[in-house]
């Protein structure tokens, strides 16, 4: 039901857009956006669609977030919507929890993923797990999201990445966004997703601008989770990523196009589910892989997708 | 087991306070008895203790068996409670407990807010020596986090948090202490270091990160650890310290020696579930561990009125069956005297205190934080013009002519000295060799941390005109 709604109403978005277009006979006005300002909008959009979907964490609400990313949601929609809690992740991400298991779609914030460290019980025994152990009877629609990765000389303890813990874990989805484009749409998915997505953010991104087409301005915009998006199209060799080190495959391709070397840069978006089709079509084109990534080699994201591929049944047609 | 197996003195104090202690000592005896016939367990670790009779009074303290001891022996005739759970009183009629928080815990305070002694009997009468060393020591770590946050703000260093309005929470506690006592911090204790000894230097060090800094420029600025002044490196996620202090209590009470731990932590961290843990463990562990709790106020934006809803931290500690006193943080005698009798009872008698300094939050929370954005500038004045440690300091010791404008001006003059030279110093500073990138992962480097380090080295010499080796230390 909920998705034949979604249908209808990006379908009439998408019909009165055709018609402003044909009326004003102009192109599509893109926009800057900062990553930041894509997720305030993602949430705006959220809290006012749904009656049910709020937010909880420390220092949201009039402080409008550690990062900034809830500025004026706490102003707009009040107390009932935006809570600020004590101190203990463990506690109000058991909180959050039980909300979504008594029917509510809370989004949690960890003021960075390293802190959800105090509350990993709730979000893996208690998230993840809880729909397949009860049968399907409980769902936890939830979306634990906040700063991911390394920011700037901030110490070991503020700086892992956690994609590849999370990414382990069946019954959660784990979602990566890079651009402002990808915060949206994939936050606005998360939070109508009725599983537990974890969503890493990457506070360095937070302040950088991306243009956002008109497509992606609307309030319905939404990504699919689980599928991967290629930034730059190639022929020489893939480079694979997810959030901040998008960037930085960029960045190398555009150096290595001086030399003649054509790389194919893979925006992964999400890490589970994990679009191993899409690289394997990209390595299948250029026959060389390179992974890249903020956390550390070891049983990592990369480990796991040159696992795949190596494992894939068309890896020996390669060579 | 007799009374005469125990230390006298600590008796008759017991004896007359009617603590735990006195109350599980009377029904000993009965207790071993009664209880003999339903603990299994119980009966054989009872046994076993009273065979420790000849060993020394700490080690009976000390290694008390299970709680099942403190019941009172079971007996189904009385008209008592009888379930293990808890000793009370049954009562007819139906009376919630109501939390007090209108009229909570009183606040023991030894000077009034002009720095006058209110019962001279609670006046600790330190020595000239030892007060003027707490006005210099609250006033340097004023100075110093001037020069520090200001540094924040020209991008000299990363990060910084300051002390404004706690300083006598720091002092007053640590000079309560022995210098051999174990302390676990927050981060909002630097003032216990600077008594303690740790040079101006060695602070700058680790906000610079340069080749001095004990912790190797890996950790944020004002994580600050010092293995030699007994002093645990700050980790970042709160409250962790507490369940480790008491686990490191529970270390030291084996070492049977004169030591405590403390731990000191903000009323907000004291939100987060390993304070539950901590407080409850060092209880049941019996462990010589102050905890040390600093009431701000604020915890970033948050309000104590947002923060919890029961009378402070304090009114938890009688849940956790922990010794509990609320003080004047601003007061620094009061700070000393609830310190130094919580550190010589914890000692001798093995039992967690829980001491909960009510001060203010002067400054932001962080270099990070601009609380304007949060609470008035008014409520903010009030605190560092009225209410203020330093002042109420300089006023004892100006009535008794330990101090005046003239020593004032030079000291402020000498301190700022000291602060600034000690900030060039830094400044020069190389940082760390890159080595100790891969050192002390493991307590040996292990191959492939070895492999990685070596292809560094190797990258660095093929690209060196990129990398500005001459900051960093050979």
């Amino acid at each position: 039901m909920a998705s034949l709604r979604s249908f209808l109403r990006s379908g009439k978005n998408a019909v009165s857009a055709v018609l402003r277009r044909e009326f004003h006979g102009t192109p599509p006005a893109a926009v800057q956006v900062t990553v930041r300002d894509a997720l305030n909008q993602a949430l705006d959009e959220e809290l006012e669609r749904d009656e049910r979907v709020f937010l909880l964490g420390e220092e949201v609400a009039q402080y409008d977030g550690a990062y900034k990313v809830s500025r004026g949601l706490w102003k707009k929609y009040g107390d009932k919507r935006i809570i600020d809690t004590p101190i203990t992740e463990m506690g109000f991400a058991g909180i959050a929890v039980g909300a979504a298991m008594a029917g509510l779609r809370p989004i949690c914030e960890f003021m960075t993923f390293n802190f959800s460290m105090q509350a990993i019980d709730q979000v893996i025994n208690s998230a993840a797990k809880t729909y397949y152990m009860s049968a399907g009877l409980q769902p936890v629609p939830i979306v634990f999201r906040g700063p991911n990765g390394a920011s700037a000389g901030v110490a070991a303890q503020h700086s892992q990445c956690f994609a590849a813990w999370y990414g382990h874990c069946p019954g959660l989805k784990v979602v990566s966004p890079w651009s402002a484009e990808d915060a949206k749409g994939l936050l606005k998915s998360a939070i109508r997703d009725d599983n537990p997505v974890v969503f890493l953010e990457n506070e360095l991104m937070y302040g950088v601008p991306f243009e956002m087409s008109e497509e992606a301005q609307s309030k319905d915009f939404l990504l699919p989770i689980g599928k991967a998006k290629i930034e730059r199209q190639g022929n020489h060799v893939t480079l694979v990523s997810h959030s901040r080190m998008v960037s930085l495959c960029l960045d190398a391709a555009a150096v290595l196009a001086k030399e003649g070397i054509e790389c194919e840069v893979i925006n992964m978006r999400t890490i589970r589910p994990l679009d191993a089709e899409a690289i394997e079509t990209s390595v299948m084109k250029t026959n060389h892989l390179i992974t890249v990534e903020g956390g550390w080699p070891q049983f990592g994201v990369g480990a796991e997708i040159l696992a795949r591929i190596m494992e894939g049944k068309d890896f020996f047609i390669c060579f | 087991m007799t009374l005469s197996s125990r230390g006298r003195a600590v008796w008759d104090f017991h004896r007359q306070e009617q603590t735990r202690d006195t109350h599980a000592l009377d029904v000993k005896m009965a207790a071993a008895r009664g209880v003999k016939k339903l603990y299994g367990i119980g009966l054989h670790a009872i046994r076993q203790n009273a065979s420790l009779k000849a060993t020394t009074f700490l080690q009976q303290r000390a290694f008390r068996v299970n709680g099942a001891l403190r019941q009172q022996p079971f007996d189904s005739s009385a008209e008592k409670p009888q379930f293990p759970g808890a000793s009370a009183e049954f009562i007819d009629h139906l009376e919630f407990i109501q939390p007090n928080v209108i009229s909570g815990i009183p606040v023991y305070r030894v000077m009034d807010r002009q720095g006058q002694i209110i019962n001279p009997s609670e006046d600790p009468k330190l020595s000239k020596e030892m007060v003027l060393n707490f006005y210099q020591k609250m006033t340097l770590l004023n100075t110093m986090d001037r020069i520090l946050y200001e540094s924040q703000r020209q991008g000299r260093i990363s990060f910084y948090m300051t002390n404004y309005g706690e300083e006598g929470t720091h002092i007053g506690s640590a000079a309560a202490l022995e210098p051999t006592d174990l302390v676990f911090g927050q981060y909002r204790e630097a003032g216990v270091l600077m008594y303690r000894g740790f040079p101006l230097d060695l602070f700058m060090a680790q906000c610079y990160a340069n080749a001095d800094d004990l912790g190797k420029g890996r950790q944020m600025p004002v994580h600050y650890g010092c293995k030699d002044l007994n002093f645990v490196t700050i980790s970042s996620p709160l409250a962790t310290q507490l369940p480790q202090a008491a686990g490191a209590a529970y270390a030291v009470k084996r070492e049977n020696s004169n030591r405590v731990v403390v731990c000191y932590f903000g009323e907000g961290a004291a939100s987060e579930g390993d304070a539950h843990a901590g407080f409850n463990f060092s209880a049941t562990l019996e462990c010589p561990l102050i905890f040390f709790c600093r009431n701000n106020g604020y915890a970033i934006s948050t309000p104590t009125n947002e923060q919890y809803r029961g009378d402070g931290i304090a009114a938890r500690g009688p849940g956790y069956g922990l010794m509990s006193i609320r003080v004047d943080g601003n007061d620094v005698f009061a700070v000393y005297n609830a310190t130094k009798e919580a550190r010589r009872r914890a000692v001798a008698e093995n039992q967690p205190f829980l001491i909960e300094a009510m001060t203010y939050r002067i400054g932001h929370h962080s270099t990070s934080d601009d609380s304007s954005a949060y609470r008035s500038v008014d409520e903010v004045n009030y605190w560092d013009k009225q209410d203020h440690p330093i002042s109420r300091l300089r006023h004892y010791m100006t009535a008794r002519d330990w101090w005046g404008e003239d020593e004032e001006k030079a000291w402020r003059k000498q301190s700022r000295k000291l602060v600034m030279e000690a900030f060039e110093r830094a400044e020069r500073r190389l940082k760390p060799n890159p080595e100790l990138l891969f050192t002390d992962v493991y307590d040996e480097m292990i191959p492939p941390i070895a492999k990685q380090r070596d292809a560094m080295w190797r990258h660095i010499q093929q690209y060196k005109e990129h990398y500005p080796l001459d900051l960093y230390e050979k």
